[in-house]
C-alpha cells in the first residue's frame, strides 16, 4: 500500500508517470501547477495539429498561400472603399494602412475563436480515446490563427511602406500589444470552445457577434474618432483599447497610451483567467458530452 | 442467483505481496456523470426547454462501488450487456473520465483503444493522425519517427497511409487502431470492442499480437461481446452488470453464467461472432 506522501508525489504527474493515480477533484480543477506543466511537455501536439490543419486547408500549395493573403487583403480594400463611398473620399493611404493592420489583428483573434468553437467537438474522438490536457486543442486554434496571420504582416508591411509612415524603434512596442492580443485571443477561444460543447450552435451565433464586433472596433476608424457618447461602448469592447494602442504605435508614430496599454492588458488577463479556469475546470466533462 | 463462484468474486482480491505486482487497483470506484438525452445540444432548444421548464439532463450512475485489483500479465476481459458500465470503467482506468468516488490506481504506461480513437481529423492522411494521436498521448518525436514503420507495416495500408482518412473503410480504420494501440509498447492496454477488425488474416494476426504482448507480461484490458475471443484470449473475466462486478472469476465459469444469463434473449450465434 501507497502512503499518503506517496499520493502527493504521484498526483504531481497525472499524464506521464508511470503510476498514476486517479481521484475525485473536489473543485472541479485539477492541480494547476503539474496541469499546465503537462501541457508545456505536449506543445509539440498543438504546433503539430497546427500545422496540419493549415496543410488540411490547402495551405501547402502555392494558390493555398496565394488565398491566404489575397483573402484579407480583398477585405481590406473592400472595407475601404466602403469607407471611403460614406465618408465622401477623404480618406488616403495612411488610412488604408490602418485599416488593414486593425483588420488583420481583428482576424487573429475572430479566427482563432472561429476554429477554437470547433476544436473540442471536432477532437470528439482524441478525446474519447486519450487523457492529456485538453486546452491543447483550443491553443492548436489560436497557433492556426497566428500563423495564417503572419503572411498578412507582409502585405501590412508594403502598405506601411507605400503610406510612408514612420519607420522606427518605436515599433517595437508592437510586439507586447501582439502578445496581450494572443493571450486574449487564448482566453475567448478557451470560452467559446467550452460553450461550444454545450450549445452546438454557438458557432451560428458567432458570426454575427464577430461582424458586429468588427464594426464595433476602431478598424474603419481611428480610436481617437469615437465620439463622445459611444465611449462606453468602447469601454466594454476590449479590442477597442489592443487596436487603438497597435494603431497609435504603428499608424501614427507614437508609443502607446498608457491607458490602452494597461486595459488591454487588463482584458487579456481577465479573459485568459476566466475562458481558462472555464474550461480547466469543465473539460474532464467533454468526454461524456460529446 | 447468488452462486459459489459469485461470492468468490467479492472476496477474490489478488494477494500480493508487494504494490508493484498489481498493475490496476481500484478501490470503491464510482462514476456517476450528468448528460443530456439530446442528440445535439443547442442553445436554441434550451431556450425552447427553458419556456416549458423541462431538463433535458440526466444523472447516470455507470459504475457503483467498483473494487478490484489485477496483477501484472493479467489479461482481464469485461463482458457484460449495453450500458453496464464497461466502456465508462475502461475509461476511468485510462484516466479519460475522473473517479466520482474512490480511487484508481495504476502502475505502468496505458495505451488505449476506447471506441477507435485514432483518426480524429478525417481531412488528414493515416500518417498524421498518427502522429498527432501520439504526440497527444505524450510521447515525443523521436519515440514516434521510431515507431511509425512498425505501426504502417503492421496496418498494412499501404498507400492509403497518406491518404485521407475520410477514405478508409471501416476495417481500415480498425486496422490503424488497433496498430497503433499495440505498437505503443504499453505495460496495460485497455481494448474496447477493437478485438474483431478486419479481415480474418488480420484478426488472426491481431490475436497473435495479443498473445505476444500477454507474454511479455502486459496487462491487458479487453471489453468484447465476442465470448469466444474472451474465453481464448483472457485468464480472467469480470462480468458487469448495472454497475457492478457481477462475477469475476475464470473465464469459462463467468462466460457460461454470462450465457445463461442472456439466453433470455440472446442466441449464442450473436454472441460468438468473431472466428
Amino acid at each position: 500500500m501507497s502512503t499518503v506522501a506517496d499520493h502527493r508525489r504521484v498526483r504531481d504527474d497525472e499524464f506521464t508517470a508511470e503510476h498514476h493515480v486517479y481521484e475525485p477533484h473536489r473543485v472541479g480543477l485539477p492541480p494547476l501547477g503539474p496541469y499546465v506543466r503537462e501541457l508545456w511537455r505536449r506543445r509539440h501536439f498543438a504546433f503539430e495539429l497546427a500545422r496540419t490543419d493549415l496543410r488540411a486547408q490547402h495551405f501547402n500549395t502555392v494558390f493555398g498561400q496565394l488565398w491566404l493573403v489575397i483573402n484579407p487583403l480583398l477585405l481590406a480594400l473592400v472595407l475601404f472603399l466602403l469607407v471611403t463611398i460614406v465618408r465622401g473620399g477623404s480618406r488616403g493611404t495612411e488610412f488604408l494602412a490602418h485599416l488593414m493592420l486593425a483588420l488583420f489583428a481583428f482576424r487573429l483573434v475572430s479566427v482563432s475563436m472561429n476554429q477554437g468553437a470547433k476544436s473540442v467537438v471536432g477532437g470528439g474522438r482524441l478525446i474519447l480515446n486519450t487523457a492529456f490536457p485538453r486546452t491543447l486543442l483550443p491553443l492548436s486554434s489560436v497557433l492556426t490563427a497566428f500563423m495564417r496571420f503572419l503572411p498578412t504582416l507582409v502585405i501590412y508591411v508594403v502598405m506601411h511602406a507605400i503610406a510612408g509612415l514612420p519607420i522606427g524603434l518605436h515599433l517595437l512596442w508592437a510586439i507586447p500589444v501582439f502578445a496581450i492580443l494572443l493571450v486574449f485571443a487564448s482566453g475567448a477561444t478557451m470560452l467559446v470552445a467550452t460553450v461550444q460543447v454545450y450549445f452546438r450552435d454557438l458557432s451560428n451565433f458567432l458570426t454575427y457577434f464577430l461582424r458586429i464586433w468588427v464594426y464595433a472596433s476602431p478598424v474603419l476608424y481611428y480610436a481617437h474618432e469615437v465620439p463622445e457618447r459611444f465611449k462606453p461602448i468602447m469601454a466594454a469592447n476590449p479590442l477597442y483599447p489592443m487596436l487603438g494602442s497597435l494603431s497609435e504605435i504603428v499608424n501614427e508614430g507614437q508609443t502607446p497610451s498608457p491607458g490602452f496599454l494597461a486595459g488591454g492588458l487588463a482584458w487579456a488577463v481577465g479573459a485568459l483567467v476566466v475562458g481558462g479556469i472555464f474550461f480547466v475546470s469543465r473539460e474532464r466533462e467533454f468526454a461524456v458530452r460529446l | 442467483m447468488p452462486s459459489a463462484s459469485e461470492e468468490r468474486a467479492l472476496t477474490l482480491e489478488q494477494p500480493s505481496t508487494r504494490p508493484r505486482d498489481s498493475a490496476v487497483k481500484v478501490e470503491h470506484l464510482s462514476v456517476t456523470y450528468r448528460t443530456t438525452f439530446e442528440k445535439k445540444p443547442t442553445l436554441r432548444s434550451a431556450l425552447v426547454r427553458l419556456g416549458r421548464r423541462q431538463r433535458t439532463v440526466r444523472e447516470i450512475k455507470a459504475v457503483r462501488d467498483v473494487s478490484f485489483e489485477v496483477p501484472h500479465g493479467t489479461v482481464l476481459g469485461i463482458v457484460g450487456v449495453n450500458g453496464a458500465g464497461k466502456s465508462t470503467l475502461m475509461r476511468t482506468v485510462a484516466g479519460i473520465l475522473p473517479p466520482t468516488d474512490g480511487r484508481v490506481e495504476v502502475y505502468g504506461r496505458v495505451s488505449t483503444l476506447l471506441a477507435l480513437g485514432v483518426g480524429f481529423k478525417g481531412d488528414l492522411s493515416g500518417r498524421e493522425n498518427v502522429v498527432l494521436g501520439g504526440l497527444a498521448a505524450g510521447l515525443t518525436r523521436d519515440q514516434l519517427a521510431a515507431k511509425y514503420d512498425e505501426i504502417a507495416e503492421f496496418a498494412e495500408l499501404g498507400d492509403f497511409m497518406d491518404l485521407p482518412m475520410r477514405t478508409y473503410s471501416s476495417g481500415m480504420y480498425g486496422r490503424l487502431a488497433f496498430s497503433v494501440a499495440v505498437n505503443m509498447e504499453p505495460d496495460i492496454l485497455l481494448i474496447d470492442e477493437a478485438l474483431s477488425v478486419g479481415d480474418a488474416r488480420f484478426k488472426q494476426k491481431s490475436f497473435e499480437k495479443m498473445r505476444e504482448l500477454c507474454e511479455q507480461a502486459r496487462t491487458i484490458f479487453i471489453v468484447s461481446h465476442g465470448l469466444k475471443g474472451i474465453r481464448k484470449l483472457c485468464n480472467e473475466v469480470i462480468w458487469m452488470h448495472d454497475g457492478r462486478v457481477q462475477m469475476r472469476d475464470e473465464p469459462d465459469t463467468v462466460v457460461d453464467a454470462y450465457k445463461r444469463f442472456l439466453d433470455v434473449s440472446e442466441t449464442d450465434d450473436a454472441l460468438d461472432d468473431d472466428d
